[in-house]
Formats: C-alpha cells, structure tokens, sequence
C-alpha cells in the first residue's frame, strides 16, 4: 500500500509523457534524416549524441528517474560510469584500428 | 472440511519445505512454486543434468583425440562436439550453477529473510533458463548439425556455417535474460531484506561474492546479448557489422564479446570463492582472517575483472596503447584473486582442522585455482601470450580455473550443503575415496594440456603431430579417472538424498551463519521470527579464546 502510495506521489501528467513521446519521436526522425548527410568522421558522435538525449529522456521521465531516491540514480549512475570506461578502453584500440 | 483441516494444518509455516503441500499438489508443487528452495533444487536437478551432457561431450573429444588421425568421429563432428561442450558448460553449467542452486537456496536464510525479492521473477528466470538450455539440446538433433564455431562465435565462423547458428545464438540469448534477472533479484535481496542489525560487514562471505557476482551479471550480460543479436541481424540481413566482405569489423566483434566473456569468468568464480570463504572457517572453526579484505576484493575483482576483456585478443594486432592498458589491468585484478588465498591459507593457520569431504574439495579449489590464476599471469604478459595464443595452454588454464576453480567449489558446496538441503548425511568415506580420484584424474587430465600448449600445440585442432600423442593419451585416461571419481561422487550424493542416514540437527557442521541456526531441512518460511543480527557471521569466540591461552 506505502509502496502504490509512494508510487502515485511520482505519476507525471499525461502531458508531459506526450510532450517526450513526441520529442523521441522527432529525434528518431531527426536520426534517419541526417543519416543521409555525410559529417565525414563526426557522423557516429551526432547518431550518439541523439541516441543519449533519447536515453535521458526516457529513464529521467518515463522511467521516473528525476523523482527516485538517491539509490536509484547511484545505480544507474554506476552503470552508466562502466559503460563510459568500456568505451573508452574500446576507444583505445579501435581509433587505432580505424586510422589504419 | 477434514480435508481443508488437514491442508491447514501441513501448511503451518513450520512444515519443512520439502513436505510443504501448497496451491499446487504434486509436481505443480515444484513447477510453479515461487519458494526460493524450491527454485534452487529444481536449478540444481536441470543444471546437473546439463553437466552430465557436458561431460560425456569432453568424454568424447578426449576419446577422439587419443590417436592423431581421428578415432571415433569426423571432423565435422569433432568441431560439434567441442563447440556445444563450450556453451554448455560456461553458459548452461558454470555461469549459473552457485548463484541458482546455493545463491537461491540459501542467500534469503543467510540474510535473514523468507524469500528473495522477487520470488515471481525468480521462477521466470527459471523457465527461461530451460527454454535456453532445451533449445541448445534441439540444436544438436535439428537438421543443420549442433553450432561448430566454438563456444566463442567468431567471425567470420558465426556467419559463414551452415549449422543451426541462430538458434543456438537466440538460446544463448535467452539464457543471459534468466542471468540478468537472477542478478537483479539478488542485487535487491542484498540491498532491501537483510535482518535487523545485519550491516553489510555482519554479511556472510558467500552473500559479499553474490553481490559483486550479481553487479557483474546486470552491467556486463547485455552486452553479450546485444552483441548475439546483431550477429543473428547480420547473418540474415547481410547489414555489414562485422563481416568484412561485407565492411564489417571482426575485431569489433571479439571486442564486444569478450566485454562480456571475461567479466564472465568473473560470474563463474567469484560465488566459488564465496563458498571456499564459508567452509574454511567452520572446518577450521577460526574466525575468518581479513573478513573486510575478502570483501573488498571480491568488488576489486567485479572492477578489475571487467575491464581486463581485451587480453584475449593481444595477437590480433592491437594498438600499442590498448595492449599497455589491458595487461596491466590483467596484472591488477590478480591481487585481490591472491588477496582471498593467502586470508584463507591464513584463516586454516592453527585453526582446529576437520578434513571432512567439504574443506577437501576446498583446500583442492584453493591449490588448483592457483595453479589456473598463475598460469593466466603467464598469458597475461604480451610477448609470452604471443607464442601461446590458441594452443592447448590455454585450454588448460580455463579448465584449471573453471572447473580446478568452479567445479570443486561445486563440489565444496554440494558436501557442504546438500546434507541440509535434504535432512539426510551422505557416506563421508566413499565422498572421500570419490574426492581423491576425481582430484588425481583432474591434474592427469589437465596438466599435460599446459605442457602440450607449451610444446605449440594448437587449440579445436581435430588432427595432430605424432609427437603430441603421449601427452593426449595421459590426458585421455586421466578423462577416464576423472569420469570415474565423478561418478562415484554423483551416485554417493544421490543415493544419501533418496535414503541417506536422516540428519535432523540444526547445526551439522559447527557454523556460525544462519542458515546452521533454522531446521534441517529448512521450513517453509525459514524462521518462523526474523532474527536479530548481534555479531559477525564467524566468531569462533572459544577457539581463538584457546589460541590465545596458548600463544601466551
């Protein structure tokens, strides 16, 4: 009961699930569109940079992330940290690779 | 209504699990039972039975590797053969054996709780488990032939056979679902239903290994998962991910796979080492050395281990930097691997031994894990690593440190628990006889592999040079020794659990954890009052209070 309590105190209004429903949308179209433009190198960092606004929007509204406690966001923070250190260590053989 | 009594009353929380008439009758009983216990023994009879699959493929391939030119299958068959023994035994078998069979069974009791978080999901990862594992078997007997890349799917083998590959990808798939859920259940139990007064270092060991376990499990899996399922889009689209005819990268593949596959080893050992944590103690009834330390470094290793997962691809031609990088951190997570042996080795000084057969399998998993971790030292190194690279060195070293290390940790668990599990004690003389022939038979089998790869002798290579076959005729019959010791082992286990001499005290072995202070077997509810957690869960208070006495 506490925790359907502690649950409807975190419900946003249907608004506002629209409001991003509609900004993913627009970013999934952004995303095939500028797929068709050559950035040269910087095409994989502006299909990332979209994808992580996405991500952000959804664990921070959809997933109720903004209103959770500190655990929570420590968490998804860890694993959010590991992800960034796998990359970078990728990043160090496979820049490599690519230069090739 | 005598019938509604009589239910009434077998369902007190006080009737053992094992008795217990719930919902469901019968096999329903067990099927849809969301009782943690439950879980763990319907893991236990689905994991082992895949083992006994696992083994008799490595029976097999040591049979067809006793002469240098085939002796009992082709080589289409021998590539089958090596390849479904690999995904069985690290996805079906190792990965999850501790955590789903004693981390079900007895992380609640040791915490304190009733059941795990989530006892639902718990029962979903389950059944997916076992749509993964039967899909596997299928694999073998569909038309197409069983998967014959390796354990490891490498491109371009995985998108280039003709075998059942996706199928055996999409199993893989699902069963890193059941893994992931596993994880999170267990991350939450830790987190949420630990008894009163118990702080994280009032926690037992085994649940400290089950944690970091458990953190690997969630942040690593889905890489694995994402990583199958693109090459399954790439094997029917065609898209070019990693296939190079097509501008794909293989590398990138291995990459991402050994992201995962590494960190796996790390969910394979480090419940093991969880387990070696719980019997050293109560069989020398001393009080654990570096509690905090062994903690600790089962996180370190979780950190470590994760980052270490390009060391098995230094002869691809990396860049100078990455290979820098990575074998250092090899290096690195080697401490806190050591850290746990010398504390252990440290806790059995002046403790008051008792060789019973769990503390034998122990000290086994104690010397053989060492014998894998140094022998993973010397691959670390770049230039040694370069000459060993895919030979029968390495082949070696997993199995020393996943079966050396997983499966006498397995069998440390199995002699240690098993006896409260079920309420009845197997014959401790046969355990021992079958403890000292599967050890030997282990090191005949096993041992010639690292002289072999220190020889060349390249790794799934189906024909070999005469002068290689010394070496696999011993290590073929030490298969035979080894199949022996295990057999007398599983049938010794078995028998006790149909009619085994009854065991109805609390407390077999002298613990001090809570699961030695519920009944044997355990009731439905675990304790029928949550108990107060005072002190760590290893004080041998009257013991160190001899050694004391005695040192001065």
């Amino acid at each position: 009961m506490e925790n359907l309590k502690e649950h409807t105190e975190h419900s946003h209004s249907y608004g506002l699930y629209v409001m991003v429903w509609l900004a993913l949308i627009t970013l999934t179209g952004l995303t095939a569109v500028i797929a068709g433009i050559n950035f040269g190198k910087l095409s994989v960092v502006v299909a990332l940079v979209i994808a992580v606004i996405k991500s952000y929007l959804v664990l921070t509204e959809f997933m109720h992330l903004k209103s959770e406690p500190r655990a929570f966001k420590t968490f998804i923070f860890v694993a959010l940290f590991f992800l960034l250190v796998s990359f970078t260590l990728l990043f160090s053989d496979y820049s490599f690779i690519i230069g090739k | 209504m005598s019938g509604e009594t009589l239910a009434l009353s077998q369902n007190e929380h006080n009737v053992n699990y094992l008795d217990y008439q719930g919902k469901h009758k019968g096999i329903w009983g067990w099927l849809l039972s969301t009782d943690h216990k439950r879980i763990g023994i319907l893991y236990m009879i689905t994991v082992l039975s895949f083992f006994a699959v696992g083994v008799t493929l490595g029976f097999l391939i040591r049979l067809e590797l006793l002469t240098p030119q085939g002796t009992i299958v082709g080589p289409q068959a021998y590539n089958e053969f090596f390849t479904v023994h690999g995904i069985i035994m690290i996805f079906i078998v190792v990965i999850p054996v501790i955590p789903s069979v004693f981390g079900n069974f007895f992380l609640p009791i040791m915490l304190g709780a009733k059941d795990v978080a989530f006892p639902r999901l718990n029962l979903l990862s389950w059944y997916l488990y076992i749509i993964g594992g039967a899909m596997i078997l299928l694999s073998l007997v569909l038309p197409g032939g069983a998967a014959d890349t390796g354990w490891t799917f490498y491109i371009p083998y995985s998108v280039r056979t003709g075998t059942n590959m996706i199928f055996t990808l999409a199993a893989v798939f699902i069963i890193g679902f059941s893994s992931i859920l596993t994880g999170l259940n267990f991350l939450t139990t830790i987190h949420r239903m630990r008894a009163p007064g118990m702080g994280w270092f009032k926690m037992p060991l085994f649940a400290w290994s089950l944690y970091a376990t458990s953190w690997i499990q969630v942040i690593v899996t889905p890489i694995v998962g994402i990583t199958l399922l693109m090459v399954i889009v790439e094997r029917v689209f065609h898209v070019g991910i990693f296939d190079p005819t097509l501008g794909g990268d293989p590398l990138l593949f291995q990459h991402m796979f050994w992201m995962y596959s590494h960190p796996a080893v790390y969910i394979i050992i480090v419940p093991a080492m969880g387990v070696i944590s719980e019997v050293v103690p109560v069989f020398s009834q001393r009080t654990i050395f570096g509690y905090k330390f062994i903690a600790y470094s089962s996180l370190g290793i979780a950190i470590f281990g994760s980052l270490v997962w390009a060391h098995h691809m230094f002869a691809t031609g990396m860049s100078n930097t990455a290979e820098f990088v990575f074998s250092l951190l090899t290096f690195l997570v080697a401490i806190p691997s050591a850290i746990k042996v010398f504390n252990w080795t440290a806790t059995l000084y002046k403790g008051s031994i008792k060789l019973e057969p769990p503390l034998l399998y122990a000290l086994a998993f104690i010397f053989l894990f060492s014998i894998g971790g140094l022998t993973g030292i010397i691959q670390g190194a770049l230039n040694v690593d370069l000459y060993l690279t895919d030979t029968y060195f390495i082949v070696g070293h997993i199995h020393y440190v996943v079966f050396g290390g997983t499966g006498f940790g397995l069998f440390a668990a199995l002699h240690y628990w098993l006896p409260k599990m079920f309420g009845r004690m197997y014959n401790k003389k046969v355990a021992k006889v079958a403890f000292w022939i599967t050890f030997v038979g282990f090191n005949i089998l096993y041992f010639p592999f690292l002289i072999l790869g220190w020889l060349g002798m390249p790794r799934r290579s189906y024909h070999y040079l005469p002068q290689y076959q010394v070496y696999h005729v011993i290590a073929t019959v030490g298969s035979w020794i080894l199949v022996t010791g295990l057999l007398i082992m599983f049938i010794n286990l078995l028998v006790s659990i149909i009619k085994g001499k009854k065991v109805t005290e609390e407390n077999i072995w002298g613990g001090e954890t809570l699961e030695w202070k519920v009944a044997t077997p355990p009731t439905v509810e675990n304790f029928e009052e949550i108990p107060q957690v005072v002190e760590g869960p290893y004080e041998y208070k009257q013991n160190e209070y001899e050694l004391e006495e005695e040192v001065k």
